[in-house]
């Protein structure tokens, strides 16, 4: 494509892509840069500093009074308490999920439509409101919580400020990601294929694990990562309903930006986040790949 | 026997739906309490609801937030329009092109958030509304550009060609062919950045200078003090706010083309 086209293409395109590529890419660059810096004074970050991967060590060792180096295992807890939570998250999101997704494919049309709609409106409604009800929900002097201590036979329990409460949060939260694209691989498919696998004496067990769910795949690799990116990097919900106990990556983040004001810290840990994406990202595609060969 | 149906997956799709709107519902209901004690249910009243009117902070943090998500939704409609006309036909790079617009959605909130805060502190940008601007609409691009693309994959080539056969020039066409075919498009598109940025709590959280909190990030800090119905109530306003314009969203989208 040459001339007048192409011009006029690229003079659409160009101002979403700058507005994207200078206010997201750009930031990032730089924050790759500055997890290689100093803490320093006011401004949060020591310019003149030499760039060295101290920050980065920070994260599993640390120095002892004599100068040796000993494992310290903070921040290591946070991070697999954070991969922990997002692949229970996934795996509750897939099992609830796929049902749903399954269920609205055989459906009438306008039904589907309707579904479609209802499923969507609590994705839609504010992050902080959503896991704010849960919060009312769980509550200590809540009907929940006395209903639950007065059928369960041992003592009292608290239902919020726990990994239990955050990872009900969190699937609230994610969970229109795993159904709609797995929903969308429905949509599309043939189901005259079900009727044929019947006719040649699979039941419906066998259909469904030899006919639909390898056809589902690619919609549950990709409900899988829109559900397990999200949390790892969650702030709102272990703040909420974690209540400061069980902390995630996103809470020590935004930590050293607020109090700690450690800038160069909070940096690396979100590279370190950014790469845990990535690696999440990288090992769905090969699989994926894998599978399709 | 229909194919499509597979046994457990009604019953689970109701728990679900179940799961999904009773936060909603219990959330609603508690706002209409009229117990000072926000989990304690007395009797119904819209106590709450004329307090937060009359509340200058609360007054104070819906004005900045309604002004950001006019700017930031327009300037990403504006934007994510241009795009999708842009990407309509295939070039070398258009793939690429896809990718970054639709980048916002898939990169972690707070990374983003930080990195924001990051590059405006080192380049002396002041932080509070303008900044705030800046970072939501990239981050709505997406939001925007989606609806606005779907739509117009949907316009058939036959109408601008035949406008173009009874002698309209480009602009004519597009103002009096294209532009009325998307207008819903862009319309969803619109609804659907203005609520990402109405609803945004993390971005906002760390940009926001003195004197310039929104909702979510007021609403944030109350929860930190102490769940009040004040908060209830404020939470059940952004609830239906967001939810009615969803819904319009959704009505918009699926307009007879």
């Amino acid at each position: 494509m040459t001339g007048p086209s192409a011009i006029r293409t690229s003079a659409l395109l160009s101002p979403a892509l700058l507005a994207i590529v200078l206010l997201i890419g750009a930031p990032l660059g730089l924050m790759a840069w500055i997890s290689l810096l100093e803490k320093g004074g006011t401004s949060g970050v020591d310019w003149s500093s030499a760039p060295s991967l101290a920050n980065y060590i920070r994260l599993v060792w640390e120095e002892d009074f004599d100068g040796t180096m000993i494992v310290n295992t903070t921040y290591l807890t946070i991070f697999l308490r954070s991969v922990a939570q997002a692949a229970v998250t996934t795996i509750l999101c897939l099992v609830l999920g796929l049902p749903v997704a399954l269920w609205m494919a055989g459906l009438s049309r306008s039904n589907r439509e309707i579904m479609l709609l209802v499923i969507t409106i609590p994705f839609w409604t504010n992050l902080l409101v959503r896991n704010y009800a849960w919060l009312i929900i769980l509550r200590e002097d809540g009907w929940t919580a006395q209903f639950v201590n007065a059928v369960l036979p041992f003592g009292p329990v608290q239902l919020l400020y726990n990994d239990i409460a955050v990872a009900i949060g969190l699937t609230y939260s994610f969970l229109p990601f795993m159904i709609l694209p797995i929903y969308t691989v429905f949509e599309k498919f043939d189901w005259r294929l079900v009727e044929a696998a019947h006719d040649l004496g699979a039941n419906r067990r066998r259909a469904l694990k030899r006919v639909v769910l390898p056809i589902a795949t690619s919609g549950i690799v990709a409900g899988c990562l829109l559900v397990f990116i999200p949390c790892l990097g969650a702030f709102v919900t272990p703040a909420l309903l974690g209540g400061g106990r069980t902390l995630m990556l996103g809470n020590i983040i935004q930590m050293q930006f607020g109090a700690s004001r450690n800038w160069p810290f909070g940096a690396a840990l979100s590279v370190v986040l950014l790469s845990l994406m990535l690696i999440a990202m990288t090992g769905m595609a090969l699989w994926r790949n894998r599978r399709a060969a | 026997m229909n194919p499509r149906r597979f046994p457990l997956t009604r019953e689970i799709s109701i728990a679900v739906l179940v799961y999904l709107y009773v936060p909603v519902i219990v959330l609603i209901a508690y706002s209409f309490n009229a117990n000072r004690t926000a989990t304690v249910w007395t009797h119904a009243s819209f106590d709450w609801y004329s307090r937060i009117v009359v509340n200058p902070s609360i007054q104070s943090a819906a004005t900045n937030s309604l002004i950001l998500a006019v700017c930031a939704a327009t300037a990403a409609t504006l934007l994510a329009l241009m795009a999708a006309l842009g990407t309509r036909r295939s070039f070398f790079g258009r793939g690429a092109s896809e990718t970054i617009l639709n980048m916002p959605l898939i990169l972690p909130e707070i990374v983003v958030a930080v990195a924001t805060l990051l590059l405006f502190v080192s380049l002396g940008i002041q932080l509070g509304m303008g900044a705030m601007i800046l970072a939501h609409t990239a981050f709505c691009i997406p939001f925007a550009y989606l609806p606005i693309r779907a739509r117009l994959e949907g316009i058939s080539g036959v109408y601008e060609e035949a406008a173009q056969d009874l002698y309209a020039n480009r602009f004519r066409t597009f103002r009096r062919v294209t532009m009325p075919l998307l207008w819903p498009g862009v319309m969803a598109g619109f609804t659907l950045a203005f609520v990402t940025s109405l609803d945004d709590f993390l971005t906002s959280f760390f940009l926001a200078g003195p004197g310039t909190t929104t909702l979510p990030v007021y609403i944030f800090s109350a929860i930190r003090a102490g769940i009040t119905p004040e908060i209830n109530a404020i939470s059940a306003v952004m609830l239906m706010v967001s939810v009615l314009l969803v819904s319009l969203s959704f009505f918009l989208g699926r307009l007879r083309r």
